[in-house]
Formats: C-alpha cells, structure tokens, sequence
C-alpha cells in the first residue's frame, strides 16, 4: 500500500463500520419492536389537528440570506487555512495580501450589517 | 498466501481492532453522559437524579435504551421514506468517524492524516445535512422550523469556529492533530488557551451553539417547537440522533482539548503527573469540559433567535476576525511564525 492509501484506509473502513452499525441498530430494532401501525399514529404531529396543509410552504426569507452568508464567509475561512500554514514562509507579503482580501469582504460584511441582513426581530 | 496475509489481513485487522476500541468506549460515553447529565444537573437542583434503576441509578442509561430499542419505528404516512430514515444514520455516521483523526495519546491515532483539522471541520459541517434532512423528510410544521432555525445556528457558529481554529493554525503552523498537541508541550502554561483566552472563550460558547445545547438550544425548545426537528422521529431513529447528538457534545469537548488545553499532555511536566498515561489525560480534560457544559445547562436560561443570531454574526463573527489578523501581525512583528519543515 502507498503511504496516502495507508493514512486513508481506516477512515474508509471506519465509514464502512459505522454505516453498518447504523443500519444493523435499526434494523434490528424494526425486526424486535411490534410494528403496528394505523392511520391516526402515522398523521404528522400538530397537535392533535389534521395537518391544514402540506409543511414544505413559505418561510423567512432571511434564513437564505444566513445561508449566502455563510457560504461567503466559510470560503474565507477556507482560503485561509493553508495561508495560516504557510505564514511563516511567505512573510510580510504574503499578510499584507490576505489582509487586502480580508479588507474587500470586510467591506462587503460592512454593508450587510448596514442593510439590515443581520437583524432578527 | 502467507504475503497477502501479511501486506493486507492483518493492517486491516489491526485497524478495525482500533475502530473498536473507539467505537465501544465512545458509545458508553454516551451513554454515561446522559447519566451524568441527569445526575449533575440533580444535583445543582437539590434533586436526586435517577437512582432507581440499579446502584445509584448506573443502569439508568442501558434501561433507557432498551426502552427506545424495543419501540415502534414509526414513519409518518406523509414522510419521504427513504431521507427519513437516512437522517438519523448520517448523523450518527459523522458523529462516529470523526473521532478517526482525534490522537488520544502519542501516536494513538486512527488515521494520522496531515489535514486532520479541515477533516474534522469538514466532518462538523456535514452535521448540518442529518438535520436538514429530517426537518425536510418529515413533513411537519414544527419539524421544518426546527430543522431551519437549528441549521441557520450551526452555520452561523461554524464560522466563528473556523476562525478561531484558524489564530490556533497560526501558532503551530500545521494541520495535523498531533502536532498541534506537540506543539503545547512544556506544562499548563504552554497550552494555547492561555495566549488565545479570548478564542478559547468564543470556541467554547460556540461549541455549545453547534452542538445545540443550551443555552442555545432553540431547535429543541420544548415549549414552542416541541422537539424540534426530530418530532416526528421514534424508537431508534430518534435514538440516533440522541446518540449522535451526545457523541458530538463529546467530540467539541476532544477538539476543544486538542486545540487549547494540550491534548494527552500532562498539565505539570515534572515527575507524579508524568506517570499516567496521555490517554488517561485526554480523557479527564474532555471530562471537565463536559461538566462545564453540564453546568452551562442548568445555569442559564434559553436565548432568544435574535439574541443568538446577533451574537454569532456581530460579536463572535467580527471578534475573532480581528484576532486572526492580530495574531497574524503580532507573530510576524515577533518573528514567531513557525516555519516550513518544523511541521509535518
């Protein structure tokens, strides 16, 4: 084996593992329990009505915004990780750079909190 | 036939034997934690906790889950089969193989990968999915906002994690685990909480928000969603997301160890601590963590959506920005940048 496939391999086997863990648990405890199902059991939860309408409608809006900004801001956290390695290679030019990176999203994030993406009332 | 036995059966062997030995005694944890939950918080209540089932209440926790094994598997008629019961594994999977890359001792590592960090981080991401997954599959009002509001919080605090991991990265100038354990040798006053106190704080407070504990834990609050997310979730699917969900409580506890309190390093370097083996170390640090989360839980009451959101996006969003490029600046001034080849 190469030395990339050795470090990998258990992470593999354990996903293997677990998977099969999981589904034995469940399995087992479907085949063991009395399944006795009937309609009023199998009705979603809204406290004890009939569902007026189907779950999957309309909602706040703002949960996108949290989503798009989430997306934003982890890419950044991504490009700096192997800058944050590096760092002490690439020195006063290579801070300044993502500091002008750093800058432009600030920016960005500035007039975000400005617009009023952030506020939850 | 005896090469092929040497070259692939017994590393495999030897692997899986090491996946047991982090499978088992996590999964007890688990079940322990629950215990201790229960007890701890007894206890700062005046109560007793449970203590019926066998001495003091120990068995409580294997009764609780028979209890939940030997239950109906309930999947509502309105559900969408197959995601629903998806959910529950994939939280419970990425609970489990996170702990691959946790190094509980010197070389007690599962899988010593260089990236070991952006895989655990990439690991806690995907946590997101479960519960998205349930809140959608569902089919139920208070299912789908649980599962919005508690992704929209787990994203909102990842953020501020990756930050805060990323002023730790700064100081050890390498991905792996165990150099970043390595790199805090010499005594509690080497570990990295110390210099980095404030991220240490805002790591903790958003380890609580990610694992959805309280004092943030909205997606559950039982007085307006009911439970959340997994609602409409019974016997062993709802008992993995429970598993998975402590797992992970365990798990933030390990990372915060690893990445602020010295790993398996003893906290004295001097002759009685040195004696007890790193293992026995790493474990009783994620202990105390634990009981600080414990103790956060009975002591606070519930935040509300908004108080959460501002205080993920406004003061731990821009609080550990700023201190990323303060400890880049103040160790490049310094000249305390670790360098290329110290590392892995």
């Amino acid at each position: 084996m190469t030395d990339l496939l050795k470090e990998y391999v258990p992470i593999v086997i354990f996903l293997a593992i677990a998977t099969g863990m999981a589904a034995a648990m469940l399995l087992a405890s479907y085949i063991v329990a009395r399944q006795k199902p009937d309609s009023e059991k199998l009705s979603a939860y809204e406290c004890g009505f009939e569902a007026f309408d189907d779950a999957r409608s309309q909602f706040d809006v703002r949960f996108y915004l949290v989503a798009i900004l989430f997306i934003i801001f982890d890419l950044e956290v991504a490009f700096l990780f192997p800058w944050a390695v590096a760092l002490g290679d690439i020195g006063v030019f290579g801070f300044w750079s993502m500091i002008l990176f750093l800058g432009i999203l600030t920016v960005g994030f500035i007039y975000e909190w400005r617009k009023g993406a952030l506020e939850w009332e | 036939m005896a090469e092929f036995f040497q070259l692939y059966v017994a590393p495999v062997a030897w692997i899986i034997g090491g996946i047991l030995a982090i499978t088992v005694p996590l999964l007890l944890g688990v079940a322990y934690l629950t215990f201790a939950e229960r007890k701890v918080i007894g206890w700062i209540q005046l109560r007793r906790g449970p203590n019926v089932v066998g001495p003091f209440g120990l068995l409580q926790p294997i009764a609780d889950g028979l209890k939940l094994f030997l239950k109906e598997t309930v999947i509502p008629a309105s559900a969408n089969r197959i995601v629903f019961v998806l959910a529950p594994m994939i939280t419970f999977i990425l609970a489990l193989i996170a702990w691959a890359v946790i190094p509980f001792g010197e070389g007690l590592v599962l899988a010593d990968i260089n990236v070991g960090v952006l895989y655990l981080f990439a690991i806690s991401s995907l946590g997101v999915y479960g519960i998205i997954m349930a809140g959608w599959a569902s089919n139920s009002k208070y299912a789908f906002l649980g599962a919005l509001r508690s992704a929209a919080q787990m994203v909102s605090y990842e953020v501020s994690i990756g930050f805060v991991i990323i002023t730790v990265l700064l100081a050890v100038g390498s991905l792996n685990l165990s150099d970043i354990v390595m790199a805090q040798n010499g005594g509690i006053l080497h570990w990295h909480f110390l210099p980095l106190l404030p991220m240490f704080i805002v790591f903790f407070i958003s380890a609580l928000a990610e694992t959805n504990r309280a004092p943030f834990d909205l997606p559950e609050a039982e007085a307006e969603l009911v439970s959340g997310y997994n609602v409409e979730y019974s016997s062993m699917t709802f008992a993995m997301f429970f598993l998975g969900e402590y797992a992970n409580m365990i798990l933030m506890s390990g990372m915060t160890v690893v990445l602020f309190l010295g790993g398996w390093l003893p906290p004295f370097d001097m002759h009685p601590f040195t004696i007890i083996p790193g293992p026995i170390w790493f474990v009783l640090k994620i202990m105390a963590v634990l009981f600080l989360f414990l103790w956060v839980r009975a002591t606070f009451p519930r935040y509300r959506y908004d108080q959460l959101m501002r205080l993920g996006w406004k003061v731990f969003l821009p609080l550990s920005l700023v201190f990323v490029v303060l400890t880049a600046g103040f160790l490049l001034v310094f000249d305390l940048l670790p360098v290329a080849g110290g590392g892995k």
